[in-house]
C-alpha cells in the first residue's frame, strides 16, 4: 500500500516504517473526522437548498410534488400583493433597522470610549437585549405599543388627553413598531462591535491628530470613522442578514398584522408553505430570500477570505 | 536665555509622582536626548512638553513663551512617534498635509510644502501610497516629513527607531543627525538606547524614577558620571564597578581590590588625591571603563596614571576589532579591552594595564561620585 | 488662552471639559433607561394583580405584591389547549439545548482542529462552504428537513430538534474553533507528533485543555441561539417537544379571553431567565471572545 496519499500535512512526522495501513489511517484520519460534518453540511445545507430550489419549479401544494411547471411560481409570486407588501416592508424595515442601529451603536460607542467610569455597568445594560429571544422582545414591547395600556394610556394618565399612539393597529405604521423593537434588541450589540473597533485604534494616531490641531469633530470625521470602515462593513453584513431572516419578532409583535400589513418575506414563506398549502410558492419565496442574503454575504466573504487567510 | 526651558516640572497621576522636579535647558539648535530605563518618566516628560499631558507644577517655556497651558497644536511643536502614527486611511501626501489643512493653509501652498519635504526626504515617489503599502523605513520618513512640514520651533521624537531592525536603525540615526545639522532645528529626543543618545545628542538628560540623574554633554556624561546609576547605564560594555578600599600612605592613595586566590591588588590612584584621602580606610566603589583596562603595550601613552598588574584571566571574548578579557577583582567580573592580536589564553595570568586617570569613585551608600 | 480642564489620561488623549462630560453621562444614562425600561415594566407588572394593571399605570410600582402570576405562568396558564403553564415546555427546551450545544461544540472543535492543523488540498474551499452555511435563511431548508425528519421517524420529537440544531450549528461552531486554533502555535502540535502522539491524543491532551476561552464563547453563542430559536421549534416540534419559545408565543398571543398581562410578563421572564443568567455570568467573556476574532466579520 502506498504510503503517500498526496495529503500534505505540514511538518511531516519523522519517517516511521510502521505498517502501511496504520500510516495511511493516521494520514486519512483528519479527513475522516472532517468528512461527516462536511457531508452533513453538504446535504442539509446545499442539498436542501437545491431541493427547495427544485420545488420552486414544481406545482407542490400541501406535499412536495415533482411536476415541473417552469417559472410559473415566480411569476405568480410577483402577482401577490402580500409579497409586494412583504418586500416593501423589508426595504423599510431593513434600511431603518440598519441605519438606526449603526448610528445609535456608533454614537454610544464613541461616548463610552471617552473614559467613562461607569462603563462596566453600562455595557451589560446595553447588551443584554441581545441575549433575549425575539419572542421575549416582542412580548416586552407589545405592552408599550398597545394603546390601551402602553404609551398612549400613560401619556393620557399624565394629562395629555388627546395623545394617540395607535401605530400598532395602523396598517401603515405597524411596521415601524417592529423597527423600534428590533433596534432596541440589536443596537447594543452594534455598539459593542464599534467599541471594539475604536479600542483597536492606535492611541498615537490620536495624539498625532491633536498635535496637528484637529478639533474633536475633525478627529472623528476625518480619521477615526474612516478607520472604522471594516467595522461598518461587519455591522452592515450582520444586520442585513438578521433583517432578511426576521421572523420571530414579527410573529411575536404583530403576527403579520394588522391584516397582513407587517408581512415580511420570512413570514410570507412560512404561511404560504405550511398554512396556505402553496408549497411551490413558498419555496420560490425562500429562494428569493436566499438570493438576497447571498448578494450581501458572498461578496463580503470573498473579500474577507482573500484578504485575510491564505 | 535658553530656547527650551523646563523649570521645576512635577507630574502626578493621582497619588503617584511620575516626574519629581525636572530642570532642563536647551539652546536653540540643540539636540537634547532624554535617556533612561523603562518607567523612568522620559516619555511622560516628552508628552508634557508636547502638551499631550498636563503638568501638576512647574513651567515650560519655548522661545521665552510659557506654553504649559496651551493646546498641543498651538505650541509650535511637531512630534514623531514610535509607531509613526500615520493616518491609515489617507495617502502619504494627505498625511503630511493634514496639519496644514487643519490650520487652514490654502491648497496650493500645502501642495508645494509637501513636495518640498518629500524631495528632502526622498519620498516623492511615495506620495500617493497608503501607509500600509510602505516599509518600516519609508513610514518613518513620512512621519518625519509630517513633522518637518510644520516647520516648528521644537521637534519631539518619541523612540522613533525602536521599531526598526538593527541595520535600518543605524541608517536612520545617521539621517536624523544629518537633518539636524543641515536644518539646525531644536530637538528633544527620547530613547532607551544609550548608543543613540551618545551619537545624536548635544546634551543628554539621564532620568531614573522621575528624577534627573545628570544633565550634560555626552562627553561629561560618559567621562564624569555624577552617580553610580549614570556610570552604569551609559557605555557599552558597561563600566566596571568594583567594591574597593582606599589606603592612604605617604606617597598618595592606593585602591585596594581583593583577588580570589591571590594577594589583594594595589593600584596607585591618579590625580584625585585630595578627595580620595578623605575616604581613606573606607569602602568605595571603584569605576573604570573596559577601554581603560588594556594590555600593557596598548595602554594610553599620554596618560601618566597607568598601573600595570598581573591578573588571572577567566574568559576571553574575541570580538573582531578587540578582544574582551574578563578577570575577577573585588568579587566582581571585570572586563578589559585588549588588542585583537594579543594572544591571551583563558586561565592564564597576564599583565593588565589600568589607566587610573580615567578612574571614578563612588560612595557605596549614597551612590554619589566622590572623586 | 485659559486653561481647559484636561481629562487626558494615558489611554485616551481626547480632551473634553466638564460640561461636555456631564452631557455625555446624561445621554448614556438616558439610553440605559431606554434599554432597561421594558425589563423594568415586565418585572414590575409581573407581580401585580390584574385589576391593578388595568386600572393603574404600567410604570408604577406594585401596590399589591403577588407571586400568583409567576405560579400561573409556570404551571397553570393556558398554553394552546392545555392549562399546563410553561413548565413542561421549559423542560423540553432544556432537554433539547444541552445535547445540541455539547454535540455541536465538540464537532466544531474537531472540525476546527482539522482545518487548521492538518492542512490538505481544498480545505480552503471546504471552509468557505462551511462559512456560507452559517448565513443561509433557514426558511430555505424547512421543507426538505421536515421530510427527512419524517423519514427518520424523528418528526416532532426532541431528538429530532437536537439533530436540526446540531447540523445548523455546525457552521458557526466550526468557524469559532477554526479561528481560534488558527492562532494556536502549530509548533506545539509538531512537537507532540515528534513525541509520538497521534491525531486524537494531540486533540485531547494539547489542544482541548487550552481551548477554554473559545469553548466559553461557543457554548454561550450556541446556548443562546438554540434556546431562543423559534422557527425550528414552530416547524418541527410536536406538543410534547415544543420548546419554551413556542409556548411563550402561544401564551401571549392567545386571542381568546382576557389578556393576563401579569402572567405574560412572568412567562416572558421565565423563558428568558436561562439566557439572561448565562449572559450575566459570562457575558464579558463572550463579548471579549467575539471581538477578539471568534467571528471574523
Amino acid at each position: 500500500m502506498s504510503v503517500s496519499q498526496g495529503t500534505a500535512s505540514v511538518g511531516r512526522a519523522p519517517a516511521r516504517r510502521a505498517s502501511g495501513t496504520t500510516e495511511w489511517l493516521q494520514r486519512a484520519l483528519p479527513k475522516l473526522v472532517l468528512a461527516p460534518s462536511f457531508a452533513i453540511i453538504l446535504v442539509v445545507v446545499y442539498g436542501f437548498i437545491l431541493f427547495t430550489g427544485l420545488l420552486s419549479f414544481t406545482d407542490s401544494k400541501i406535499l412536495p410534488s415533482f411536476n415541473l411547471v417552469g417559472w410559473e411560481n415566480y411569476v405568480k409570486l410577483w402577482g401577490f400583493r402580500n409579497w409586494i407588501t412583504a418586500l416593501q416592508n423589508l426595504a423599510i424595515f431593513g434600511s431603518l433597522y440598519i441605519v438606526f442601529c449603526s448610528v445609535i451603536g456608533l454614537f454610544l460607542a464613541i461616548l463610552i470610549d471617552q473614559k467613562i467610569r461607569i462603563e462596566g455597568v453600562l455595557r451589560p445594560i446595553y447588551l443584554y437585549p441581545m441575549a433575549l429571544s425575539f419572542i421575549v422582545t416582542g412580548t416586552a414591547w407589545k405592552w408599550f405599543l398597545d394603546p390601551g395600556i402602553g404609551l398612549e394610556h400613560i401619556m393620557r394618565n399624565w394629562g395629555w388627553e388627546s395623545f394617540t399612539f395607535t401605530w400598532i393597529k395602523d396598517g401603515k405604521m405597524a411596521i415601524y413598531c417592529i423597527v423600534i423593537a428590533a433596534i432596541w434588541q440589536s443596537s447594543g450589540f452594534v455598539m459593542a462591535m464599534f467599541l471594539a473597533g475604536l479600542r483597536g485604534i492606535d492611541n498615537e494616531i490620536i495624539k498625532a491628530a491633536q498635535i496637528d490641531g484637529a478639533s474633536n469633530f475633525n478627529l472623528y470625521r476625518r480619521i477615526i470613522i474612516p478607520i472604522l470602515r471594516p467595522a461598518f462593513l461587519s455591522v452592515f453584513v450582520v444586520l442585513a442578514h438578521l433583517a432578511i431572516k426576521s421572523y420571530d419578532l414579527v410573529i411575536a409583535l404583530t403576527n403579520g398584522g394588522p391584516g397582513r400589513a407587517t408581512e415580511l418575506p420570512a413570514t410570507f414563506m412560512y404561511s404560504y408553505t405550511f398554512t396556505r398549502n402553496e408549497m411551490g410558492i413558498g419555496a420560490s419565496s425562500a429562494v428569493i430570500m436566499l438570493m438576497m442574503i447571498a448578494s450581501v454575504i458572498v461578496p463580503y466573504l470573498y473579500s474577507e477570505l482573500r484578504g485575510g487567510r491564505r | 536665555m535658553a530656547f527650551l526651558e523646563i523649570n521645576g516640572l512635577h507630574k502626578r497621576f493621582g497619588a503617584v509622582d511620575v516626574l519629581k522636579g525636572i530642570d532642563l535647558q536647551v539652546d536653540e539648535g540643540g539636540f537634547l536626548v532624554l535617556v533612561g530605563p523603562s518607567g523612568c518618566g522620559k516619555s511622560t516628560l516628552l508628552n508634557t512638553i508636547a502638551g499631550l499631558e498636563s503638568i501638576s507644577e512647574g513651567e515650560i517655556r519655548i522661545n521665552g513663551r510659557a506654553v504649559n497651558d496651551l493646546h498641543p497644536s498651538q505650541r509650535d511643536i511637531a512630534m514623531v512617534f514610535q509607531s509613526y502614527a500615520l493616518y491609515p486611511n489617507m495617502s502619504v501626501a494627505q498625511n503630511i498635509a493634514f496639519g496644514m489643512e487643519m490650520r487652514g493653509v490654502p491648497k496650493p501652498e500645502r501642495d508645494k510644502a509637501v513636495a518640498d519635504v518629500a524631495k528632502t526626504l526622498q519620498i516623492s515617489h511615495l506620495l500617493d501610497r497608503k501607509p500600509s503599502q510602505l516599509s518600516g523605513g519609508q513610514r518613518q520618513r513620512v512621519a518625519m516629513g509630517r513633522a518637518l512640514v510644520r516647520n516648528p520651533q521644537v521637534f519631539l521624537f518619541d523612540e522613533p527607531l525602536s521599531n526598526l531592525d538593527a541595520k535600518l536603525r543605524v541608517d536612520m540615526r545617521t539621517e536624523i543627525k544629518r537633518l539636524h545639522q543641515s536644518m539646525k532645528t531644536t530637538i528633544v529626543y527620547v530613547t532607551h538606547d544609550q548608543i543613540e543618545a551618545m551619537t545624536l545628542a548635544t546634551k543628554i538628560a539621564v532620568l531614573k524614577d522621575g528624577l534627573l540623574q545628570q544633565f550634560g554633554t555626552p562627553h561629561e556624561i560618559y567621562n564624569n558620571p555624577t552617580n553610580l546609576f549614570v556610570a552604569d547605564f551609559m557605555g557599552s560594555p558597561a563600566m566596571n564597578l568594583i567594591p574597593a578600599k582606599i589606603e592612604a600612605n605617604g606617597g598618595g592613595c592606593a585602591v585596594v581590590l581583593t583577588r580570589d586566590g591571590s594577594t589583594p591588588l594595589h593600584l596607585k590612584a591618579g590625580a584625585n588625591d585630595a578627595a580620595l584621602r578623605a575616604h581613606a580606610g573606607r569602602e568605595v566603589i571603584f569605576g573604570l571603563r573596559p577601554e581603560a583596562i588594556t594590555d600593557v603595550s596598548g595602554a594610553d601613552r599620554n596618560s601618566s596614571g597607568v598601573v600595570n598588574a598581573d591578573c588571572h584571566v577567566e574568559v576571553v571574548e574575541p570580538a573582531g576589532a578587540d578582544t574582551y578579557v574578563v578577570t575577577r577583582l573585588g568579587g566582581r567580573e571585570v572586563i578589559g579591552r585588549m588588542r585583537s592580536d594579543m594572544q591571551v589564553a583563558p586561565h592564564s595570568t597576564v599583565p593588565f594595564a589600568f589607566n587610573m586617570d580615567k578612574a571614578v569613585f563612588f560612595d557605596p551608600q549614597s551612590e554619589r561620585r566622590i572623586a | 488662552m485659559s486653561a481647559r480642564n484636561s481629562m487626558a489620561t494615558p489611554e485616551t488623549a481626547v480632551r473634553t471639559n466638564i460640561y461636555v462630560r456631564a452631557l455625555i453621562y446624561a445621554v448614556l444614562l438616558i439610553f440605559a433607561v431606554y434599554y432597561l425600561l421594558p425589563l423594568y415594566v415586565m418585572l414590575v407588572n409581573s407581580v401585580k394583580p390584574l385589576d391593578e394593571i388595568r386600572q393603574g399605570n404600567m410604570m408604577s410600582l406594585p401596590m399589591i405584591f403577588t407571586l400568583d402570576p409567576w405560579r400561573s405562568a409556570w404551571s397553570t396558564a393556558q398554553i394552546g389547549v392545555q392549562p399546563t403553564g410553561l413548565k413542561p415546555y421549559f423542560l423540553n427546551s432544556v432537554l433539547m439545548v444541552i445535547p445540541a450545544v455539547a454535540i455541536s461544540a465538540l464537532l466544531g472543535a474537531l472540525n476546527g482542529y482539522v482545518l487548521t492543523k492538518w492542512r490538505f488540498k481544498g480545505d480552503g474551499i471546504i471552509f468557505g462552504l462551511l462559512l456560507f452555511a452559517c448565513f443561509i435563511p433557514f426558511q430555505i431548508v424547512l421543507i426538505p428537513m421536515a421530510r427527512i425528519l419524517g423519514l427518520l421517524g424523528l418528526a416532532g420529537s426532541t431528538p429530532g430538534l437536537v439533530l436540526v440544531h446540531v447540523v445548523y450549528g455546525l457552521g458557526f461552531t466550526t468557524l469559532f474553533f477554526r479561528n481560534y486554533y488558527d492562532a494556536f502555535p502549530t509548533e506545539l502540535i509538531r512537537a507532540a507528533q515528534i513525541d509520538g502522539a497521534g491525531f486524537f491524543r494531540i486533540f485531547w491532551r494539547i489542544l482541548l485543555p487550552s481551548s477554554g476561552p473559545i469553548i466559553v464563547v461557543t457554548v454561550i453563542w450556541q446556548f443562546t441561539n438554540i434556546w431562543n430559536d423559534f422557527l425550528f421549534g414552530a416547524s418541527f416540534a410536536d406538543f410534547d417537544s415544543q420548546p419554551v419559545t413556542i409556548a411563550l408565543n402561544n401564551l401571549v398571543s392567545s386571542s381568546t379571553g382576557v389578556k393576563e398581562y401579569n402572567v405574560h410578563f412572568a412567562g416572558a421572564i421565565l423563558a428568558a431567565l436561562p439566557t439572561l443568567i448565562v449572559y450575566v455570568v459570562s457575558g464579558r467573556y463572550f463579548v471579549r471572545g467575539l471581538m477578539a476574532g471568534a467571528v471574523k466579520g
